[in-house]
Order: structure tokens, then C-alpha cells, then sequence
């Protein structure tokens, strides 16, 4: 029996196995591939994504298991309408080979959803589990401090 | 965003037009001696192998591959300044694999030149040695080359276009061409009216664009400026596309299974895998196998379930027999000597240093894994592939599947990350085996996180030992051995089957090739013969000669009781102008010599690689719970700043690359296996102990260097040196967390 998920908003109905990960249920079943593959065991935050505004790793939650509303970087903003963050992203020219910037981008939106003025610590904190091998990271943190000004003014 | 649409339409109308030859407009002198593998469709000209102009816009291909390093955005800019072409106008484009892209500038780098010493007469001997590179069809992003490559012949290919456009202009408008003049993508003629390139596509097909000069620098409006990157929107948004992003009608999902002992199969047995969901079929790849299924999780847990028999090593099968051959050999006779300045064994007066250093083996860890997609249809293969080679690579997906160059198209997608894996053939060949005993269906192929790290080709471990003399506060006397199985030959008879001839500079570049005035001064390379994956890691041979040879600088200052900046400026004021320059520079960067606290450390490194002299200062401190980087002040000489915001970017990036392997990168191998899986036991730096950093660049250099790889070697020395300074132990081996407490 098809499984029932809603994805930026929309309803899709999944013919796969229980225990397929969330990830490759959004890049093979439904092609939503802005979500990334980088290890498989969460260690790396390629693939995060938001499950109710929480950030998760997409690779270690199973179809069965998805408990509300899923948020990928499709579903934040697109190239002719971003996202704020996604913006300042664009603003501090942050990705190099940009493969991890999805999940960087979904971690720093559910850190400035919970943390509207993150210090160093929390970005620190929030964001020490997502890898870049290109070293975006000083970016990164610039790109987090500007969007939490301009949302705070906004 | 109406930019996507027409990416993916003239991917197309290019990918197909590949190889089949050319018409159109000839230009610059490259274009000539190559046909233009642009084709032109209806209303379309391209008007030289870099530009295609149509009614939908500019697109400007680029012979390089965009692997996170800025190329395309600095590419485009080259032909958009002197095309006068408007920056949101412009789509840039991979190549396909043509004779028109090779890489001048890559072969130069194998000359017996100290390439610091770069007079005119060297700089043109290289670019004509140059010119062989087409000959190999060497159409490689690599060796920090392809701004260099690029510089004049991608201005002469918009400047001609520029001028083929006016002349179009003119003839329509029956005016001479001397009253046209060119911007923001229009032709403006002397009474104001305007016409839009974009609708001169169809007259330029009768017109052969003239040679023109080149502008000059001072009317530059695009370089010299940090450009937005071209593919900045798309990497922001989740749109930019990847191999692994391919989406092709009737897709299936592939990865592969592959001997991690690098060798055959004995035998296998897939009866379980072929039952488990959503499996279609299990395929013999001789030396692994590979599962296509409805997805690729499926696909990855049902190879996880096949039985499998594997050959052992043909190398030896752990780290500790590893290291003791490239031992042996640093003992043995040398294979090359490629710097001998003065007598070395002579004997001279001062203070006797020898120190004996090791680097272990380290992974690329590109963050995406291998990824390839493939569709065979009898007398036709399509590959998708982020690729660092992509003649290479179609040449042997051709052999691989029985067909002829020509029937394999080549389509180079975004890479996430290369670090020079990307240059490597392995995973696109699967690729096309399996889409070969699918004919008809797409097959969309990625590698697992540990086939990845377990399936590299790794930089190799190194040895050296090294002996110096100092006396009146100057080094007098330095000779290095350097050992390590060689790059050049692994990668070499891997792609052609044969050793270049000569000795292996690539051995021994970042030690023997330094500016640096010492009067007795020889440096001899040392070769292990093993038969081991071994490949290009960013920066290569200077990854760890950079860390021996500035680490045994170190050495020698404080041997010498002189302040180890200063040591190596006056080395380097005697010898080399821009990599003095550097060295000042950081230590009026750094305000290096003020007095800091105990708990603060600081070290200098230099290396000189590819171009491109760099100088860092690092600053660690002992927080009490671990030692942190806290800071690194790097200097580099570029020669031409062609874009501040992306050198800036890959000096940072080079050093962030460098201190995560001098901190923690070590792969090794038991039972011919490499040990490592995954990010949990092969990391590197992350958001919480990446430190603050401040670049300056620095333009006095005659000729233009590099910038993708040399912050990199200079960044592992520093890091070592202020760890000296921080604790006194001079760490001799890397991975420095096996001699200090790093937070991790």
C-alpha cells in the first residue's frame, strides 16, 4: 500500500518498502534531487531536509517513519523567488562546489527559525555537523549572521 | 528563472553537436589547428569553439570543469570583457570532449625549468611545448592551469566575435564599420541605433571573424572584479545539476560493489540480492559487481548482500610492509637529482641538522561520491559524468563498451568537488558497462560513502630525510631525499599504458623547485616501485613535499637562532622578488614577532607551487581542552588578480584542505583493505574548528600563477611550525593528532 507524504506543500503517494530513507524516496521516487547523498550514516548533513521545521538527515529516516510535513531546498525558494537565506547565500557567493549547500542552507534556516541572533557558538553548534570538503565555512558563518540581520529587520 | 530552460535545451543542441567536426567561424590561431566541435543549429552561430550566440542568448563554453573552483564565472568573464557582453546574458557551458579545449599550460609545467625563474624566453618555451598538449588531446582540469590556459585565448575569442558582430552590424545597416561600436551585448552605430547580438545570429554566418588586439588592462571592466558566480543561483537553490541529478525517462538506479583488495572476483554468488525488492538484475563487472534496481537504497543494500569471493592485493597488504618499502628506497640509489646548486658534499662549517619526516596516504573525499550516468543504445553511449577529463574518459567508455570514439557522447555535468579524483576514468567506465547490458535504459549509478573512501586513488605515503647546515644565522647547506611511489607513473599507465620519459618532477616539486639562495643545495627523488591506486591530490607532490621541506626550513632557522620568518625572506629576497614579497607581506599581515601569551602559538610556512608563491601564518592556542587553530593570515602572488572574491575563496579553501589532513587524514591499509569507511573515521574540518582567516593578494609576479591548489602545501608546514612554537615538540609525521591534542 502506497505510503502518503507531503512535500513543499504538496501530497505524493510512495510505492516503496517501508524502510527506504527518506532521501532516496525525494531523489529516485519523486526527483527532488537539491537533497544530497553524502555518506549514509549522518555524518556529513548532505542531506538535510526539515520534518516540521526540525532539520534531519533524510538518509536515516525511513518512509514509515516520516512524521509530518517535509520541507526540502526546492521547497524554501526557488532561483526566481529565493529565500532570504538563500539570497544572502547568493549575496556572499558561499558555495564552491556547492554539493553540501543545500544541506548547510536547511540547517541555517531551522538554526535562525529557533535562533533568530545566533552567536558564533550556536552557529558553531548547529552547523559542526554539516561537511564541506571546499571549506565554505567562513562564509558560511557570514552568510548566517547577515540573514539573521536582514530577517530580524525584515 | 527563464535561464534554466535554455541551460538544459543548448546542453542538448551542444552534447549532440560534439566531435562531429566544423563550420563556422574561424578565428584565433587554436581554432584553426582544431575544428571547432560547436555545431550550429538553425539561427545559431558559433563563432569560435568558445561562443555560441543564438536568439535566446550568449553561451560561452568553457573548456574547464567546474568542480568548485570558480572556473566557469572567471572563463566567462575572459571572453564577456572583451565581447562587451552584458554579465546576466551570459550562460556558461562544459565543453564536450574536443581537440579545441586541450590544456596548453598543463604540459608546460613538465619542463626542466625552476618555474619561478621564469623569463620570457621560458614562459614562451613552455607555451609552445604546449601545443603538444593538443596533440594528446589533453583536455584536463588540472595543475592549477586553466586561468593561465585560458587568459589569451579566450579575450582573442571574444574580441574577434566582438568584431564579427560589428561587421554583421555594418553590413545591414550599410554603414562602415569603423563608425560601430560595442555594449552590454548590443553593436551601437554611430547615429544610435542599436541592435542586440542575439539578432545578428543569422548574419554571421557569411562572416569570418578578423584577428584583433587584445584591450588593455586599464580598460578591464569585468576582470580584475569579483564577479557573481555564474553558478551561484543554482548551487543556492538546489537546481545546479550533478551527475547524480541526471533524470532521464525510464531511469534505474545502479551502484557497484567493487574488490577492495583491487583486483578480481573468484566468484560470487547473487541469488539472495536477486530476490530482495525492487532489484532488476545483478551484473559481473570482473573485478566487483554491480546491482541496478528501482532505487538506489535498493540498490545498495542488495549489493551489500551479495557473496563475493575476492582476489588478494598485488601490493602489499598492509601499511607497515607499505612504509618499509618506500623506506628501503629512500635508501637506495636516487632517480632523479633535479636540483644541485653548489657541493653538498663538500665539507663547510656550522651547525649539523638531520631530520627524517612521513606523510601517510590520504583520500580525496570529494563530497558527492563517484556518480555517473549512462544510456547505451547499440551504436550509441551517453555519459553523464562530472569529469576532470573528459576526452579520457570517452575514449575509454568507448573501449570499455566496443564502440568507436566518435558513438560516445560526452556530457560533463557540475562535479561535487574533484581534488583531482575527478580526473580518473574508474567510475564512468562502470557506468557504461552497465547501462551496456541494459541497452535502452538510462542508469543512474552512485558509489556508497565507503566504496568511495575504500576505492580511491590515493596520495601516496611519503618519506624524507633531510640534512642541514647552518652557520651566521643562514642555512648553507641543504640535501634532500624524498621517497614515495610516484603519481605520474601510477596515473600514467593508467591512462596511456606507458611511463613519460624523464625524471619525475613531480616527485620532488614544492623541495627542489623553491626560490630559495642556499649555496649547497640538491634535492634527489627516490621511486617505490608499487602497484598501488594512486592519483592527483590537490596540489600533489607539493602535499607533502611542501610539508617536509618548509617543516625542515623551520628546522634550520631555529638551529640557526633566527627568527624563521626572517630566515626565509632573506633566502628568498636573494632569488625570487614576488615570493620575498609574500613572506613580508604576512608578517606585516600577521604583525608576526609581537609578543602573544604562552598559551598561543604561531608558525610560518612557505611553499612555491604552480605558479603561485604563497606564505601563511598560523595561530593555534592551547585552550586548555585541546589545541585550536585560531587564526590564518595567508599571502599569495598571483601575478593577475582576475577575480579577488574566487582566489580569496580557494586560498582559504586550499588551506582548509591542507590543515584537515595535516591534523587528521591518514588512510591505511590491512589485508590489502583500506581501513577507512566513511566521514566518521576519515574527517576533516568542520564549522567549529576552521579558524578566522585574512588573505591579501598580491600582483608583482610577471606571469600569472595558480590558485586551486597552492594555499594548500604552504598550510600544513605553518600549522606543524606553530605547534613548535606552541609546545616545543616538532612533530616529524603527520597526522599531527597522533603527536598533539587537536579538537577535533
Amino acid at each position: 500500500m502506497p505510503t502518503t507524504l507531503t512535500i513543499n506543500g504538496q501530497s505524493h503517494d510512495i510505492d516503496l518498502p517501508d524502510d527506504v530513507p527518506l532521501l532516496w524516496v525525494l531523489r529516485d521516487a519523486i526527483g527532488l534531487t537539491g537533497t544530497k547523498f553524502g555518506c549514509g550514516v549522518a555524518a556529513c548533513g548532505a542531506c538535510t531536509v526539515q520534518i516540521d521545521g526540525e532539520a534531519v538527515r533524510s538518509c536515516q529516516v525511513a518512509l514509515a517513519d516520516v512524521w509530518g510535513a517535509v520541507t526540502t531546498i526546492e521547497g524554501l525558494g526557488t532561483p526566481v523567488n529565493m529565500a532570504t537565506l538563500q539570497q544572502v547565500w547568493v549575496d556572499h557567493q558561499v558555495a564552491q562546489c556547492g554539493y553540501c549547500q543545500s544541506g548547510q542552507i536547511m540547517n541555517a534556516a531551522a538554526l535562525l527559525a529557533q535562533t533568530p541572533d545566533p552567536t558564533d557558538q550556536d552557529i558553531d553548534d548547529a552547523m559542526q555537523g554539516n561537511l564541506c570538503r571546499c571549506g565554505t565555512y567562513p562564509r558560511i558563518r557570514a552568510a548566517i549572521k547577515d540573514a539573521a540581520q536582514r530577517l530580524q529587520e525584515a | 528563472m527563464a535561464k534554466i530552460g535554455k541551460i538544459a535545451r543548448r546542453s542538448f543542441l551542444i552534447g549532440s553537436a560534439a566531435i562531429a567536426g566544423g563550420v563556422a567561424f574561424g578565428v584565433y590561431q587554436v581554432r584553426k589547428e582544431a575544428p571547432n566541435p560547436l555545431i550550429a543549429g538553425e539561427g545559431e552561430a558559433t563563432l569560435t569553439p568558445y561562443i555560441l550566440i543564438n536568439q535566446d542568448g550568449i553561451t560561452i563554453i568553457a573548456p574547464r570543469a567546474e568542480m568548485g573552483q570558480g572556473v566557469h564565472t572567471t572563463l566567462a568573464a575572459l571572453v564577456a570583457e572583451e565581447l562587451d557582453a552584458a554579465w546576466d546574458d551570459i550562460t556558461v557551458l562544459h565543453g564536450p570532449p574536443a581537440q579545441a579545449y586541450y590544456n596548453q599550460a598543463l604540459l608546460g609545467l613538465a619542463l626542466p625549468f625552476r618555474h619561478y625563474a621564469d623569463s620570457d624566453f621560458q614562459h614562451n618555451l613552455r607555451q609552445s611545448v604546449g601545443m603538444v598538449g593538443k596533440l594528446l588531446n589533453l583536455q584536463i582540469t588540472g595543475g592549477s592551469t586553466s586561468t593561465r590556459d585560458a587568459y589569451e585565448r579566450m579575450r582573442h575569442a571574444g574580441a574577434s566575435a566582438r568584431e564579427a558582430l560589428k561587421l554583421a552590424a555594418a553590413a545591414r545597416l550599410s554603414q562602415p564599420v569603423g563608425t560601430m561600436r560595442t555594449e552590454n551585448s548590443r553593436v551601437i552605430a554611430q547615429n544610435g541605433t542599436e541592435i542586440a547580438y542575439t539578432d545578428l545570429a543569422e548574419d554571421l554566418r557569411d562572416i569570418t571573424p578578423p584577428d584583433t588586439d587584445l584591450r588593455d588592462r586599464k580598460l578591464w571592466k569585468y576582470l580584475g572584479t569579483s564577479m557573481p558566480r555564474t553558478d551561484m543561483v543554482g548551487k543556492s537553490t538546489g537546481t545546479a545539476q550533478y551527475a547524480t541529478d541526471i533524470q532521464l525517462d525510464g531511469m534505474k538506479f545502479a551502484t557497484v560493489r567493487i574488490n577492495p583488495r583491487r583486483n578480481g572476483m573468484i566468484s560470487y554468488d547473487a541469488t539472495e540480492a536477486r530476490a530482495m525488492p525492487g532489484v532488476d538484475t545483478v551484473i559481473d563487472l570482473d573485478d566487483g559487481i554491480a546491482v541496478v534496481a528501482s532505487n538506489t537504497w535498493l540498490a545498495m543494500r542488495a549489493a551489500e548482500a551479495v557473496a563475493i569471493n575476492w582476489e588478494d592485493a598485488t601490493y602489499p597488504s598492509d601499511t607497515e610492509t607499505l612504509r618499509g618499502a618506500i623506506g628501503a628506497s629512500l635508501d637506495g640509489p636516487a632517480d632523479s637529482t633535479t636540483r644541485d646548486d653548489g657541493d653538498v658534499t663538500a665539507t663547510r662549517p656550522g651547525t649539523e641538522i638531520n631530520a627524517s619526516y612521513s606523510v601517510p596516504f590520504l583520500a580525496h573525499s570529494t563530497m558527492e561520491p563517484m556518480t555517473a550516468t549512462a544510456r547505451f543504445t547499440g551504436d550509441r553511449l551517453e555519459v553523464w559524468v562530472g569529469t576532470q577529463a573528459p576526452v579520457l574518459v570517452r575514449d575509454k567508455c568507448a573501449e570499455a563498451v566496443g564502440l568507436a570514439p566518435e558513438q560516445v557522447i560526452v556530457h560533463t555535468t557540475l562535479l561535487g568537488g574533484g581534488f583531482g579524483r575527478r580526473s580518473e576514468f574508474d567510475f564512468p567506465v562502470q557506468a557504461a558497462r552497465i547501462a551496456q547490458s541494459l541497452p535502452g535504459a538510462p542508469i543512474r549509478m552512485t558509489w556508497t560513502r565507503e566504496e568511495d573512501m575504500r576505492h580511491d586513488f590515493y596520495r601516496p605515503a611519503a618519506m624524507a630525510r633531510f640534512r642541514g647546515i647552518v652557520a651566521d644565522g643562514k642555512a648553507q647547506l641543504v640535501d634532500g631525499r624524498i621517497a614515495a611511489p610516484s603519481v605520474t607513473h601510477s596515473s600514467a599507465m593508467r591512462m596511456m599504458g606507458s611511463v613519460p620519459p624523464g625524471p619525475d618532477r613531480g616527485h620532488v616539486e614544492g623541495a627542489a623547485d623553491q626560490p630559495y639562495a642556499i649555496p649547497d643545495f640538491r634535492i634527489t627523488g627516490h621511486l617505490t616501485e608499487l602497484d598501488m591506486p594512486l592519483g592527483f591530490w590537490r596540489s600533489v607532490g607539493n602535499s607533502f613535499n611542501g610539508f617536509f621541506f618548509d617543516t625542515f626550513i623551520d628546522e634550520l632557522a631555529h638551529a640557526a637562532d633566527a627568527d624563521p620568518l626572517q630566515f626565509r625572506l632573506d633566502m628568498a629576497q636573494a632569488e625570487h622578488a614576488p615570493s620575498a614579497g609574500v613572506i613580508a607581506a604576512v608578517g606585516e599581515m600577521s604583525n608576526w614577532g609581537a609578543d602573544t601569551p604562552t598559551n598561543i602559538g604561531r608558525g610560518v610556512g612557505f611553499t612555491y607551487s604552480f605558479g603561485t608563491p604563497v606564505a601563511e601564518v598560523v595561530e593555534v592556542e592551547d585552550t586548555g581542552n585541546g589545541i585550536r587553530i585560531n587564526k590564518c593570515w595567508i599571502a599569495c602572488d598571483v601575478g593577475t588578480a582576475l577575480d579577488p572574491g574566487i582566489i580569496e575563496a580557494q586560498m582559504i579553501s586550499g588551506a582548509i584542505y591542507g590543515f584537515s589532513a595535516a591534523m587528521q587524514g591518514e588512510i591505511t591499509f590491512r589485508d590489502g583493505e583500506v581501513e577507512q569507511y566513511n566521514f566518521y573515521d576519515y574527517d576533516a574540518l568542520r564549522m567549529h574548528n576552521t579558524p578566522d582567516f585574512t588573505v591579501q593578494i598580491r600582483e608583482t609576479n610577471p606571469h600569472m600563477g595558480g590558485v586551486g591548489e597552492p594555499g594548500t602545501p604552504p598550510a600544513m608546514a605553518a600549522l606543524g611550525n606553530a605547534l613548535f612554537n606552541l609546545t616545543g615538540t616538532r612533530a616529524r609525521e603527520l597526522p599531527l593528532i597522533n603527536t598533539f591534542d587537536l579538537i577535533l
